[in-house]
């Protein structure tokens, strides 16, 4: 192990403490800066010095002021290398850089803001940038990850992910998106972008959790920690705490879902008792808060069924009429095929295999399913259960090689096998 | 240097075509791949590995006029196709031949090595230094 690393595993308080300090002292860099694009690079700069000195010097005992402070510095460092290139004075510049002395402000006299976390999440997850713009730049400038730790976490290099960084600061320019708080009207559809950006996060964070992660930047607990503070400034949202609720119950199922050799282990056949119950706990206690509150939403919805099931400690235990009835309810919230699909799998839970086979039928016709490959998993499935195993065993076959997964192709293909004699 | 492993498979017969295949043997066989992936990682020879998506859904893409793409689904009669790639950091190409051969003894049917030919290429480096 490096001595990088060996600093990292060991001394994950103060990697907290920097993100989470992360976006409040960009918030105050911004502000005094007026250009949010420059901000973010100094206060990155910062960030990056920070994490070199702190674990070898200690942390200062006032970590915000000097993260500003040294913000500033690069800040007024790099707009002095501006001016002098044209002026070509880098003597002088550089003499004057060298003069000012270094007494980091107490946290106290540098205008943070305890709102700039939700502000700058609204900017960074904008509708006017693109879903994988929107990500990354979520989770520089307010997770306060370098580049190099998000270009890990998406196997791409870094310069690609800088480059992907800085275009969406442009969109950002371009668009003319203002640092500052969207008035009431608009901030109901901007908190919709910044919860589907965090869930995007978690997403990704979850599906290459299957493969090899070993090197890389966790993603779900990244998008945990940032609900987490979404939740905090907003505790009377029920879908941010719908959202928080619904990561909590799937990621305490992480060490249950994938075996030894990465393979994937459904829900239905998991070791149950691997799953995280501390996580379980919180998840429900938070979505059955929101839920009595009303104004139910889609996440509260998925939240209130993947408790259901980290409710039942065996597989047997499962209320599927419960969780069919929340299908049914999400339905009417969004008519989405995907939904439809789920709540054909619970209704042949609690009505038997044809009936869900039924409620399969009007899918088949639905172009925004395209045939897609959880259809036939499904329908293999209950074919399976009903004893027909030629035909499920062909759509398990057609399924393994529609997906892009490749642990559900492995998983698909297994099931395809298992049912050939 | 870097070497490009490539695992090219024939067209759905003979004992590649994991649908004749015992379940346990399948999962053997992915069992295998994922400790060779695991041991390459370990080793710091591992860049990048990649599965690829069945080939039904590959398409021959070419820019018509004014570049607009004029998309061919991938003929039938192709007698093999790619199933995935490694990329590798060695210094030597024996070793990547090496490795080559551990991929290539990946079990099949009853467990007996596949010995499976891979295409070693080596990756083209950036301009050499002036001396």
């Amino acid at each position: 192990m490096t001595q990088r690393a060996v600093a990292a595993s060991t001394d994950d308080s103060a990697l907290h403490l920097l993100r989470d300090l992360a976006p409040r002292v960009l918030g105050a860099v911004a502000r005094r800066s007026g250009d949010f694009a420059e901000a973010e690079d100094a206060v990155q700069e910062a960030l990056i010095a920070a994490a070199e000195q702190w674990p070898v010097v200690g942390a200062p005992t006032n970590p915000a002021g000097w993260l500003y402070q040294v913000a500033l510095r690069r800040l007024a460092d790099h707009r002095r290398s501006e001016q002098s290139r044209r002026r070509r004075e880098a003597v002088v510049a550089g003499e004057l850089a060298a003069d000012v002395p270094f007494v980091p402000p107490p946290d106290s006299a540098i205008g943070m803001e305890k709102d700039d976390t939700l502000v700058l999440l609204f900017m960074c997850c904008h509708r006017a940038l693109t879903p994988s713009s929107a990500i990354a730049l979520t989770l520089r400038a307010v997770g306060g990850l370098t580049t190099a730790e998000i270009a890990s976490a998406f196997l791409v290099p870094e310069a690609t992910m800088a480059q992907r960084i800085s275009r969406a600061k442009q969109s950002i320019r371009s668009s003319g998106i203002p640092f500052a708080m969207p008035d009431a009207a608009e901030r109901a559809e901007r908190l919709g972008s910044v919860l589907h950006v965090l869930y995007l996060v978690f997403s990704e964070g979850y599906s290459s959790s299957a493969g090899d992660s070993l090197q890389r930047t966790d993603l779900s607990s990244e998008a945990i920690r940032l609900a987490r503070a979404v939740h905090a400034l907003l505790p009377s949202d029920g879908e941010v705490a719908g959202l928080l609720a619904l990561m909590l119950l799937t990621d305490a199922r992480r060490a249950a879902r994938v075996g030894p050799d990465g393979e994937l282990i459904p829900l239905d056949e998991q070791d149950r008792a691997l799953w995280d119950r501390a996580m379980i706990a919180e998840g429900i206690a938070l979505v059955s808060e929101a839920m009595s509150r009303g104004a139910i939403g889609a996440y509260q919805l998925q939240a209130a069924v993947a408790a259901v099931h980290d409710e039942a400690s065996r597989v047997e235990e499962t209320d599927w009429p419960q969780i069919f009835a929340l299908y049914g309810l999400l339905l009417t919230l969004s008519d989405n095929p995907m939904v439809a699909l789920n709540r054909a799998v619970a209704g042949a839970m609690v009505h038997g295999p044809e009936a869900g086979l039924e409620m399969l039928v009007p899918l088949d016709a639905d172009p925004r399913l395209g045939g897609h490959h959880r259809l036939d998993a499904v329908r293999a499935h209950l074919l399976e259960r009903l004893g027909r195993r030629d035909e499920a065993a062909a759509l398990y076959r057609a399924a393994a090689a529609k997906t892009t997964s490749a642990p559900e192709r492995d998983y698909l293909t297994t099931k395809a096998l298992r049912l050939k004699d | 240097m870097r070497y490009m492993m490539m695992m090219h498979a024939p067209h759905g017969t003979g004992v590649y075509a994991v649908s004749d295949w015992a379940p346990e043997d399948f999962k053997a066989h992915i069992a295998f791949m994922h400790r060779f992936n695991e041991q390459l990682a370990a080793a710091g020879e591992r860049v990048d590995a990649q599965g690829l998506a069945a080939p039904g859904q590959a398409k021959l893409v070419r820019a018509g006029k004014d570049g607009v793409p004029i998309t061919d689904g991938v003929f039938p009669e192709t007698k093999e196709f790619l199933v995935g790639y490694w990329i590798i950091e060695v210094d030597s190409a024996e070793r990547a031949y090496e490795l080559a051969a551990q991929a290539s003894v990946a079990p099949g049917p009853g467990g007996a090595p596949l010995n499976m030919s891979i295409e070693v290429r080596q990756v083209l480096s950036g301009p050499p230094k002036d001396e």
